[in-house]
Parts: C-alpha cells; structure tokens; sequence
C-alpha cells in the first residue's frame, strides 16, 4: 500500500487579509508531497476545526500576523479537540512576540513559525512530527 | 550565405572594444561574483550602462525639464528646493485617546502630516463590539466605530490646517463622511481642507484583501466619493491608487507599478462615465508606491510612474490641464523587508529605502520603525523613523538639486524598461476588458502570487540575501527591544463608549438616515449626502455599512 501522504489543512483566521504567506507555504507544501487544504480568507475557530475534520488533516496550519492570535488559538485548539482530533498539529505562523510564544505552546500549539522562516523547516517539522497512521 | 553584420552604433562598437580589450583579460584571470547579478524583483541588471543603452531616450521628448511634461525629473520645477516633501507617518493603535496623543507628539517631533492607520474591524466595516471583532480592535490600528471616537481621534488637531491621510478602503466614504462632520463641528471651511482618503478598493481585491462588497458596487462607492469631493471639497484627495500593498503581496516592482498605474486608468474611466471632467477630477488622484531595497530600480520605478502617467492620461483622455498630468504619490518604504531577525539592522533598511523614495521625487514620505517586524511602534521606534527623514532631508545634501540621478545611462535605461513593461501590461489588462474583468479573472492575483513564491524560493537559495535572515544569522544577536502591547482592555472601552452613543443619540434619526443611504444605494443615487446624515445622527459604522451590505451583498473571492 503506498504511504499516506500527509495532509494539511492552511488556514486564515481573524478579519486580515494578509495571506501571502498563508499561500507561499500552501504551495510550498504541495511541492514537498503534501496534500494541502488552504480555507482562504476570514474563517472563524469554528469553520477551521469543521474543515480540519471533514478533510481529515494531520496539521493545522493558522497564519496570523494581526495580533490576534491569542484570543484565536485556544479556541481553535479546544473546538479541534472537542471534535476528537487529539493527534492533529496546530502550527502557528506569523507576527508573534516572544512572550506568547511559550503561552500558545502551553495551551497546544505544537510550533511558532516567525517571519524569516525558510519553507523547508516547516517542511521538515512536518515530516518529523506527523503521528505515522494505521 | 555571406555572413550578415549589423551595423553598430559608434557608442556599441566603443563597448565592443573596452569589453574586448580591457574587460575579457580580467575576466579570464578572475570571474566575477555570480554568473548572473539579480535585483530584487529578480531581473538580470547588466554589469555596465553605457549611451548605447539610452540611444533611444531622447532627452527633450523622455527626460525633459522639471515642471514639464512628461514630469519624468519630477512636478515641481524647483523639486524640494521650493518645499521639502511631507515627512507623514503613519500612525494609529488602541484607543482614539491613545492615537491623539502619539499625533500630537509626532508633530511636535516635526512632523508635517497626519496619517490614520485604522484597525481590521473598521478596515472590515464592523464595530468594536461585533463578535467578529474579538481579538482584533485596536491591534493593527486604531478603533474608530462612530463619530465619537473620531471626534476624540482629532481632537485638538485643527482639520483646516494639517493635512491628515486616511488608510481606509471599502468604507472609506463612511470615513470621508465622519471626517468632513468632524471639520465642520471644528468650524473648518470644507473648500479649505485637504488631505487624502486611501479609497482604492481595486488593490483591495488584488491584494490587501479587506474588501465589504462585490468589484463593481465597490467601485460605485468610490465614484461617489470624486463626484462629491470635485463638488464640495474641491482640494480634497479622495482616493490614493495605491502600488504598496501590491508589493508587499509579493509583486515585483514593475508589476507594482503596472497594476497600479492601470488601477488609475480604471478609476478616471468610471470617473468619466459618471459624467465627470477628466480635469476637474483627475487632477485628485494621488499615488501610493512602495520603497523596497533595490535602490535603483525603486528610482527609475516613480521616474517611470510620471513619465507614463501624463502621457496616458493625454493619449487616452486628452486632458488638457497641467495638474491632470501631474501624478503625485506618497511612498512607505517595505514593510516586508523588515526582519524579525537583528531588529536594528531594520532602521538602515529604511534609511536607504527612504533615500530611493526621495532620489524618485516622492511627495510625501512615510519611514517604518525598526521593529515594525514585531509590533507596531512604540513612541521611540517611531521617532527614530521620523528622524531618518529629517536627516536626508537636512544633513545629506540629496534635496539641494532636482533628480540628481536625471541622465545616469542605468537610471534612464532602467526607466525606460519600466515605462516598456507596464505599457505590455496595460495591453494584456486592455484585452481583457479592463482591471475590473482582469480582477474577476484573477489575473493580477496570480501574477503575484507567482512573483512571491519564486521571491521566497530564491530566498532559500540563497540567491536574493537577507542579512540575518539567511546570511550572517545570530542565535541572539543581544537585543532587547521593548514592544508596543495593545491589551484587551481597548475593547472593553470602546464597547462602552459605543454603548453610550447608542443611548444617547435620536434613534429616530439614525433609522431615517439609514433608510435615505439604502434608497440611495438602490436607486444608484450618490450615496455622500445620505452617509454623511447617518455618521452625524451617529449612526455606527457596523450599521451603515450593514444597510448597504443589504443593498449590494457581499464580495466572495473567486478560487484561484
């Protein structure tokens, strides 16, 4: 049987529309052999753990640069929770001060991916700490 | 077949020669650096510039006088001689109260222009206390949801005095509408005021993406804003075409430039099918250009800008007044080039992006804070930036003489390849009916979107540098800066002085004023008159720009 390939889901919370990161690492992953699921623009915690469901993803990918990331990944990483997905990475990247890094890693996000970080280690982050699957 | 020789120029076969007999020696013994020299928007730049590379420039018809069509060497015939540009930061954070005072203490640094950043939930048209907004009022901007925070926003500023920009696009005439309420309360003459509202919603679909409603209602509310302005506040910018959130999506600068000179070309053509005059109007219109970090091209970028714009808008439109040719613009240098990464090293980024803004003969000037990688700017960080002007501008000499870069073989060739290039895009964006149709083809999009991945791959390459970034990195380079935190608590007021208003205002006046904007809107009436009514009622910004989320519906991006 040919190897899983690992899927993603990229998303985009919060009123911003600054995605071209969010879109510059999507395809950065589909270059690298992953299935990549990106949400587009202004989803709201609830439509991000639905979708993560549906899609059945291996990660989560949430790009923030406005601020809001603390008032946004708790609840992203508790609705993904609630809905049984205890294996799924929520990775964060974007504009984040050092102090909340640790924070967010407390409440469940598995990396903090700030500006200047080359696609490939997140590419690398991925590969490495995917839970393989039956 | 006998071999076919061109006939060389003599300045061609002079480059011949000194390629032949000093250059190859050299080379032989050592190669240069790399195979292939790139700038930043990962154009091949030549070793040399020589007058073989200009023989077609000719210098009265492409170069030409300041003050003179077609303004490549800039507006002003006595260029910063005469007046220094605008040194205009762009501020804005928390509470109204808090952005007051940050305005009043940069222009008591010197500054000489306001310019409001707005936060997300009012670039989105909703309210401080919408669910929507929940972590995001005052983060990125101040919040500002009805007349009274926009009364506490300038207050003490006198509006007929200083020049304020406002960066606010799809409800920019909600705005424009709660601004000339406020001027008029401040007993401001609405003839006399001046100042800009960035309204170009065409990059909002390109690239910043904070749309409300569909491409062409969008574009409607923008009209609406040039047919009132040209009627009642005749000195009043009401739009800023804006090239820098295109870059900063990742275009290169030649497609900065092309999207954003096309995106003007559709605004004067609603314009005039609104019934408008090409010089009446036009002469409004102001620019918006991004200052990245390569230094020359960003030069030979506002150069170009100029020089295609006054020919176009006489080929295409005749106009007849000098100032309809004129193209003025402010310029920001890239945000995006800053670096998270050894956060000084951001405040001489800026100081030479900022100096290739001045060299192009920007008219006004914004300069980032070293550690806008990070946050937005604390007081400190803000006056460094401040300063970078005042010193170009004061110590450097560079504004004592008009386009000094005027005649340099590279600048002049440089510039004609932009005005080439944009004029092939134009043709691509013409055969498509227009921007509006390039748009809902996602045409430009894409075009940016391709620019900024293969940016990042060279990035990883190694082939384009970023110090600090992929060369000369430090674990920890020592640096403490302290950072701007905006906390939760500008939402817990703002959701009590929204509560107050909702009070203590004549609802019966807000409902009819709400009523009159939708028949407006639905009748394709100009929807000012009704908008201002609503704002001075104290009508929210949540609820007028629901009453026409009603009428028009909501813009959903196309997947591309």
């Amino acid at each position: 049987m040919p190897e899983r390939k690992i899927r993603v889901l990229v998303a985009k919370p919060g009123l911003d529309g600054h995605d071209r990161g969010a879109k510059v690492i999507a395809r950065a992953l589909r270059d690298a052999g992953m299935e990549v699921i990106y949400t587009g623009l202004r989803q709201t915690p609830e439509m991000i753990a639905a979708a993560a469901l549906q899609e059945d993803v291996d990660a989560v990918g949430v790009s923030i640069l406005s601020g809001a990331h603390n008032t946004l990944c708790p609840r992203i990483i508790s609705l993904l929770r609630e809905e049984g997905l205890d294996d799924c990475l929520v990775l964060v990247g974007g504009i984040v001060p050092q102090d909340d890094i640790a924070r967010l890693k407390e409440q469940g996000v598995s990396e903090v991916f700030l500006p200047g970080t080359s696609t490939e280690d997140i590419v690398k982050f991925l590969r490495a700490n995917v839970k393989p699957r039956e | 077949m006998p071999e076919t020789k061109e006939i060389a120029s003599p300045e061609a076969a002079a480059v011949e020669r000194w390629e032949q007999e000093t250059l190859a020696p050299v080379l032989k013994k050592r190669p240069e650096r790399s195979k292939r020299f790139e700038n930043v928007s990962l154009d091949e730049v030549n070793r040399l510039y020589t007058p073989a590379d200009v023989a077609d420039v000719d210098f009265e018809q492409d170069i030409a006088f300041p003050g003179e069509f077609p303004y490549t060497r800039g507006i002003h015939p006595t260029g910063y001689r005469g007046k220094l540009w605008t040194m205009r930061q762009f501020a804005g954070f928390g509470t109204p109260e808090e952005t007051n005072a940050r305005f009043k203490y940069l222009m008591n640094q010197g500054q000489t222009g306001l310019s409001v950043a707005y936060d997300l939930p009012a670039l989105m048209g909703y309210d401080s206390d919408s669910p929507l907004s929940e972590g995001e009022v005052g983060k990125c901007g101040v919040a500002v949801s009805s007349l009274a925070d926009m009364e506490i926003l300038f207050d003490g500023i006198p509006l007929e005095e200083v020049t304020v920009s406002q960066t606010i696009n799809a409800p920019a005439s909600i705005f424009l509408a709660m601004y000339l309420v406020v001027a008029e309360k401040q007993g401001a003459d609405w003839k006399k005021i001046s100042g800009t509202l960035q309204n170009d919603i065409l990059k909002e679909y390109i690239a910043q993406k904070e749309w409300i409603y569909p491409i062409r209602p969008g574009m409607k509310l923008v009209t609406d804003t040039f047919e009132f302005c040209t009627q009642h506040v005749p000195r009043y910018n009401p739009i800023s075409v804006s090239g820098y959130h295109i870059r900063e999506a990742g275009a290169t600068a030649l497609q900065e430039l092309a999207f954003t000179l096309r995106d003007g070309l559709e605004y004067v053509e609603w314009g005039v099918r609104a019934g408008l005059d090409v010089d009446e109007f036009v002469p409004r219109i102001s620019f918006f250009f991004n200052a990245h970090n390569d230094f020359f091209e960003e030069i030979a970028k506002y150069r170009a800008a100029r020089r295609i714009w006054s020919r176009t808008m006489r080929e295409r439109f005749g106009a007849k007044s000098e100032r309809t040719l004129q193209l003025r613009f402010h310029t920001q240098t890239a945000g995006v080039s800053l670096t998270v990464q050894q956060p000084l090293n951001n405040i001489v980024r800026v100081a030479i992006q900022a100096l290739a803004g001045v060299l192009g003969g920007t008219n006004s000037l914004h300069t980032d804070a070293f550690d806008e990688a990070l946050a937005l700017p604390t007081d400190r960080a803000a006056l460094i930036a401040l300063r970078t002007q005042q010193i170009i501008a004061e110590e450097t000499g560079v504004a004592h003489t008009i386009d000094p870069l005027g005649g340099s073989y590279f600048i002049e060739s440089l510039t004609q390849k932009m005005e080439d290039g944009a004029m092939d895009y134009f043709e691509k964006i013409d055969a498509m009916g227009g921007m509006v149709e390039a748009i809902e083809k996602g045409f430009p999009q894409r075009e940016i979107q391709e620019s900024a991945y293969q940016y990042q791959k060279a990035v990883e390459r190694k082939e384009q540098t970023i110090v600090g970034v992929n060369k000369y990195q430090m674990t920890d380079d020592g640096t403490q800066i302290p950072l701007l935190i905006i906390d939760e608590g500008v939402r817990d007021s703002q959701v009590a002085r929204l509560n107050q208003t909702r009070t203590r205002r004549d609802k019966g006046a807000v409902a009819n004023a709400l009523e009159k904007l939708k028949r407006a809107a639905t009748e394709n009436e100009n929807t000012m008159p009704a908008t201002i009514e609503a704002v001075a009622a104290y009508a929210t910004l949540g609820e007028i720009c629901d009453a026409l989320r009603d009428v028009y519906g909501l813009y959903e991006e196309p997947a591309f």
